[in-house]
């Protein structure tokens, strides 16, 4: 489970995060939905820890994030937004790397990688380089150099961003299995559609402030609207 | 469980040794380009010098048989009078047009003028501007010099009366230098040939373990595994020195045998670069590995791109060089005090190898604490430095 409570981030004079709020709980995908520049990215960055807080708390399974980073590193599953490859070294080694990074000694990590390659359909490319990889290889190998030390929390920048359909569609059955096995899993998308698709949970972010929060139905109720877009657009034209 | 240090550390010399670019800077570029050239350029030295002094030159001589005991002369000392040119006017404008490079012209008057005792004219016709025919200028001077003194010392034997008088002081030169002393001068730019390479060796890593891992955005992937800023940046560090390392080893390698095919000998110096002195130079410059990798990664974490961070480590590279350039002004003598600057302390101390004089373990010791320490003090701030959160960009 990870618990946001209060989080303020400053950039110099912009104010990115003013105060955000919200839990995603075990076995649910909980879905970060708002305009460019809503502070999605920055309120991600905070929870994997490259970025400190100014003021407020989070915590993954009651670690917390800002005092005992490294440990929550190892709860945490992270695709950062366009997140790149090395180049010269294979999806395999890409992936064996992370997971050396992550301390599993390669007597664990062999199997892992085996049945990372196999459940994300990489095999065929598992040994070639990643240099001329499509923008789908890059992504499903980031998504599993980011499973590899089989983290119990998910969290997923844009990761649709630049996926063609049918990528676009086994990432949401990915997402899902995982869901199916308990994971937290918090991503965020400025498209509607992919929210309401996939996310169990709906936080709407705007101006960096929470400015709706609930499972899609929840949301419809409260707003007596039946899209979600226009309640989107209602909720950040309000703010 | 292993450190990420060396996780990060294999993981980079892995992943460099894929890419063409490091590659041909650190195996081929320092290791076989700079000894080759360095080896040639000596080659065209020694050529040339030898050229000069012993070649047989062919001149146009005007007026050859008013002074046929001169001519003969200068045939004996390897100059070949032609006769193609007539007069003064013709001389003149063949040496200003480029024809000849030099042409000597005897006045019909000269054996006249010669046997009164009286003054005997030569003109020699040649153009200063053209540095190219300077040599020989000065050859032929030289020849028609002796050839006067020669005569002078007849002439007053003829009337009774010592050479010795118009010779005051007689200078004897004893130079004291060796002649593995002289090859300083030539095995000097070897330092910072060293030096240079050594830094290539690690530019490319350098910059694509940072910025590069920046531009790619992989580097936010990295910074959520559960290890420190300062294990990773290590882990790159360390990397970088490998290939720093390598390119310094095979370097030495490269001027052993470069050394090999130039010709020393001839100039009359002598090389004692042995297996035992490339050891030496080996630790003397092994310090500045990790100096250069600490300032280049330094520098390369806070540029934005690929292509800055090449900008300003090609500035970066020219840093060592300037106490060299220092040290040749100044003409510095390898002093205790000089031996806390790093990269003037490593020239110094191969310098006096390359003397074939004893190494001064004192300066040696102070020599490698002072790169190390300056080296851990940059390694320091730029851990400080990728701990910021502006790091992303």
């Amino acid at each position: 489970m990870i618990q946001v409570e209060a989080i303020t981030k400053r950039f110099g004079e912009i104010e990115a995060l003013k105060g955000i709020s919200f839990t995603a709980r075990d076995g649910r995908i909980t879905g970060l939905l708002g305009p460019n520049g809503a502070g999605k990215s920055t309120c991600l960055r905070v929870l994997y820890t490259v970025l400190k807080p100014d003021a407020g708390r989070a915590t993954v399974d009651d670690i917390d994030v800002v005092t005992e980073p490294i440990a929550a590193r190892r709860k945490l599953g992270v695709l950062p937004h366009n997140a790149g490859l090395y180049p010269h070294l294979s999806a395999r080694e890409n992936i064996a790397y992370f997971g050396e990074l992550q301390g599993l000694s390669s007597s664990e990590l062999q199997p892992r990688i085996e049945a990372l390659l196999e459940r994300l359909e990489l095999t065929e490319i598992a040994d070639r380089r990643a240099k001329g990889f499509s923008q789908g290889e890059r992504t499903k190998v980031a998504l599993a150099r980011a499973l590899v030390h089989g983290p119990s929390h998910l969290l997923l920048d844009e990761p649709s961003n630049g996926l063609d359909v049918m990528a676009t569609r086994s990432l949401r059955r990915w997402l899902r299995e995982l869901k199916q096995d308990g994971q937290c899993i918090i991503l965020s998308s400025h498209i509607m559609q992919e929210v309401t698709a996939l996310c169990d949970d709906i936080v709407i972010i705007a101006h960096g402030q929470v400015v709706a929060h609930g499972t899609a139905e929840e949301l419809q109720e409260k707003f007596g609207e039946t899209s979600l877009e226009e309640i989107f657009v209602e909720t950040v034209a309000r703010t | 469980m292993k450190s990420p240090i060396l996780t990060v550390c294999r993981k980079e010399v892995v992943e460099n040794s894929r890419d063409r670019r490091t590659i041909m800077s650190t195996l081929l570029l320092g290791p076989l380009l700079v000894p080759a050239l360095w080896a040639f350029m000596i080659n065209v030295m020694v050529s040339q010098t030898l050229s000069d002094a012993d070649e047989a030159i062919s001149i146009p001589i005007v007026g050859q048989t008013n002074a046929p005991n001169l001519v003969a002369f200068l045939r004996r000392q390897g100059v070949e009078p032609t006769a193609e040119i007539e007069n003064l006017e013709d001389a003149a404008a063949a040496v200003s047009a480029g024809r000849q490079e030099i042409v000597l012209v005897i006045e019909p008057e000269y054996a006249l003028n010669f046997r009164a005792g009286g003054d005997a004219r030569i003109t020699l016709v040649f153009d200063q501007s053209r540095t190219r025919t300077g040599a020989s200028t000065r050859r032929v001077k030289a020849l028609l010099d002796a050839y006067a003194g020669q005569l002078r010392v007849m002439r007053l034997q003829a009337r009774g009366i010592s050479p010795l008088v118009l010779r005051p002081f007689t200078v004897d030169e004893y130079d004291v230098s060796t002649a593995t002393g002289r090859s300083v001068l030539i095995l000097g730019v070897l330092s910072y040939f060293l030096l240079l390479a050594t830094l290539m060796g690690g530019f490319y890593l350098a910059i694509d373990s940072t910025a590069g891992e920046r531009e790619r955005g992989s580097l936010e992937p990295l910074l959520t595994v559960p290890a420190t800023r300062a294990e990773l940046l290590l882990g790159k560090m360390a990397a970088t020195i490998c290939y720093m390392m390598l390119s310094l080893a095979l370097t030495v390698v490269g001027f052993a045998v470069a050394l090999r095919f130039a010709p020393l000998e001839e100039l009359g110096m002598a090389s004692n670069f042995g297996l035992l002195v490339a050891l030496k130079i080996i630790v003397i410059v092994t310090p500045i590995a990790p100096l250069g990798a600490a300032l280049m990664t330094l520098v390369a974490s806070f540029t934005r791109t690929y292509k800055e961070a090449q900008t300003y480590l090609s500035l970066v590279l020219l840093v060592p060089t300037l106490p060299l350039i220092m040290a040749t002004v100044l003409s510095v003598r390898p002093d205790l005090e000089f031996m806390w600057i790093p990269s003037l302390s490593q020239h110094l101390l191969i310098t006096e190898l390359i003397r074939a004089e004893p190494l001064n373990l004192v300066h040696l010791v102070i020599s490698i604490s002072c790169s190390l320490s300056a080296g851990v003090l940059l390694a320091w701030i730029a851990i400080r430095l990728y701990g910021r959160e502006r790091l992303l960009g």
